[in-house]
Order: C-alpha cells, then structure tokens, then sequence
C-alpha cells in the first residue's frame, strides 16, 4: 500500500491520520497542499522527522515548484518526485489510500 | 455520448475498503459514499466499510435534520448492516462485509458504540492500519 | 498495468482534477492502460461543456476530452451526482458519457489499481 497526503498539515488532520493508520514501511507521498508538509523549520518538522523513521517519504515535484519551495527547504531524505515516477510508485506500492 | 464499455468481472472477489472520515450535513461525502458501499452489494465483493476522525458521525443516532432541511439518511446504514448479516448468513456467498469504527476517533469524540444506529466492531488504530494495508481498492470519500 | 481512476472534485475548484489528469497522462505515456476515469460527487463538473475558462488557462473539460478521444480513455460520469449537479447530455461534454455508479465498482475489480483524486 501506498499513502497520499494531498492537504497541508496545518489545515486538515489528514497527515495525523494517515500516520496513525499507516503500518510501518508504507511509503507516503505528500501532493497539491500536502507539500507543505515537507520544509524544514515548521511546528511540523520534527513529526515528519520521526514519520521519516518509518516510512519512506515522497513529494510531488512540481506541486513544490508551483508553491514556491526550493528543492534546498525540502527537509533531508524526503525524495522529490514528478508524475510518472508518482505512476511508478502507485504500480511498485499496490493499493493507493488517499487522505483527503 | 460515447457507447457503454463494460469490464468482465465474474468470478473476482477483491477487498474493497470505504473510508469516511468527514462528518455528515457538512458536505455531500458521506451521503454519496453511502450510495457506493450500496451499489457495490450486488457485485458481491468483499468490503470494509470504515468510520474514521469525524465520519464516526455518521452513523451516530439521533440525527434529526428537519431545521436543516436535508435529508436524513442515517438510517439507510441499517441496509448496510442487513447486507452484512445477509452475507454471514449465507453460505453460498463469498462476500465478507465489515463494518468497523476507529477506537480512537470515536472515544476522542465523545462517542460510545452504543451511540451508533448500527453494530459495528470498535477496532484500535493499531490493528486497524493492519486490516487497511490488507485491502485492494480504497475509496476515500 | 491496468489504472482505474476516481475523480471527486469538479474542475478549478480544487487541483483534484488536474493532478488526476497529470498522472493519467503519465500513466498513458508509460504505456499503461487506464480503463476508466470515474467523475463522482463535483467532479461530475469536469463534464460540463458550458465550462469557459480563461483564455490564458487551461481548459479541463477539453483536457479530459482529448484523452478520451486521443487515447481511448472511458469517461465515466455518475448520473445520480450528475442530476443533482445539473449535468445532463444536453450539456456534456465531448468526450464523456454518462452511466451508474455500478461502473466504478466495475473498475475497481477490473483494474490492477485505483487512484483516488478529491478533496
């Protein structure tokens, strides 16, 4: 299974649930607003660091270009990707659950 | 407007789960979530139906949207639950149909499994993030 | 592989559709199969043919039709949100039909994976 964030944490509890009921291992990829989910030096860092723990993390590429984030803010060991490596992800992960 | 297409589905059983994590009223999710878990019971598939954060509304008894001027569908659940005892109850079918609330959402809202208008299994989130990894197709509403 | 995709929100609004169309296309230029693009709840909207954005935008109604033109992709949109939505052949888009909702639990049988886009 493969995890989807499309909202930013600061709006919308979505990251809060998907971590709690994603199983260790599972990728997350954070798309649209949930890319601002992925910068260093925010009140949610530190969550993503210990979520970085146990899942690999992804993030939309050109989501992060259309809101204005340099590949530089993107905290370390979160992997920016664009659509069809997303295309690669959903076909190696299996089943996509979206948090919306 | 472009013919038809129909895909061959005999003889698949796949695990379909549906996610409702939004309450009801509030936006049209939970109603046409609703209509889908409905539709999909005659293609006998299996299903999870899960309330999660805010969609443990959803089935909370007591709605009375009269003020409101909506409609009231809480009690289209109950069909839900009869399609559930249906598959139990025949052996014939392999359709297996869970209908299972979050613990965590419903106990930091207040809730209780008897403030539900239908059975359902009061799942941790623990255990729940197993049985979700195990499903095929997710529909988040 | 074969992709079924759920499209939950109407065009403009939110970048539901337009991420579902990115990744579509994606999936097509990798050559995969995508089976069927279900419109349900607003992203029945997507069919609407009155849509005119502006000129220096892009237009997602056509978008989607081209895809289904071009590539053979299955529009699908839900006539129960489509009625409510005001969504009728009279103002379909090209490109789209419209059928029940029995044609997403189709998909999702049929395809090896399917994609949630919404809100």
């Amino acid at each position: 299974m493969i995890h989807t964030v499309n909202k930013s944490p600061f709006e919308r509890n979505s990251l809060d649930s998907c971590l709690r009921l994603s199983i260790k291992g599972a990728p997350i990829l954070f798309l649209e607003d949930g890319v601002l989910a992925v910068t260093s030096g925010t009140s949610i860092s530190d969550k993503v660091a210990n979520a970085q723990r146990d899942h690999p993390i992804f993030v939309l590429g050109p989501d992060l270009q259309a809101r204005g984030i340099a590949e530089g803010d993107v905290a370390e060991g979160i992997t920016i990707i664009d659509y069809g490596e997303f295309v690669d992800l959903v076909v190696e992960h299996g089943t996509v659950q979206s948090w919306l | 407007m472009s013919e038809e297409i129909e895909y061959d589905t005999a003889g698949i059983t796949k695990k379909f789960m549906y996610v409702n994590r939004k309450a009801p009223y509030g936006t049209i999710y939970a109603l046409e979530v609703l209509e889908a878990v409905l539709i999909s019971a005659a293609f006998e598939q299996h299903a999870c139906i899960v309330f999660v954060d805010d969609g443990v509304f959803q089935i909370k008894k007591g709605q009375d949207t009269q003020s409101v001027n909506m409609k009231n569908f809480s009690k289209t659940y109950g069909i839900i639950a009869m399609e559930k005892e249906d598959a139990d109850e025949d052996e014939d079918m392999d359709m297996v149909w869970r209908i299972i609330v979050e613990r965590e959402s419903m106990e930091s809202r207040g809730l209780c499994a008897e403030d539900f208008v239908i059975d359902v299994e009061v799942i941790p989130s623990a255990e729940l993030a197993v049985i979700m990894s195990e499903q095929e197709i997710v529909i988040s509403g | 592989m074969k992709f079924g995709i759920l499209v939950n929100e109407g065009p403009f609004t939110h970048q539901a559709s337009d991420t579902a169309y990115h990744f579509v296309s994606a999936a097509i230029e990798k050559g995969h199969q995508v089976m069927r693009v279900f419109f349900y709840y607003d992203g029945v909207n997507n069919a609407n043919k009155l849509s005119a954005p502006q000129a220096d935008d892009r237009d997602l109604v056509k978008l989607w039709g081209k895809l289904a033109t071009q590539h053979n992709v299955d529009l699908v949109v839900c006539i129960a949100a489509a009625l409510r939505r005001g969504i009728i052949e009279e103002n379909l888009a090209d490109g789209f039909r419209i059928s029940g909702l029995g044609q997403l639990t189709e998909v999702g049988i049929a395809a090896d994976r399917l994609v949630v886009f919404g809100d």
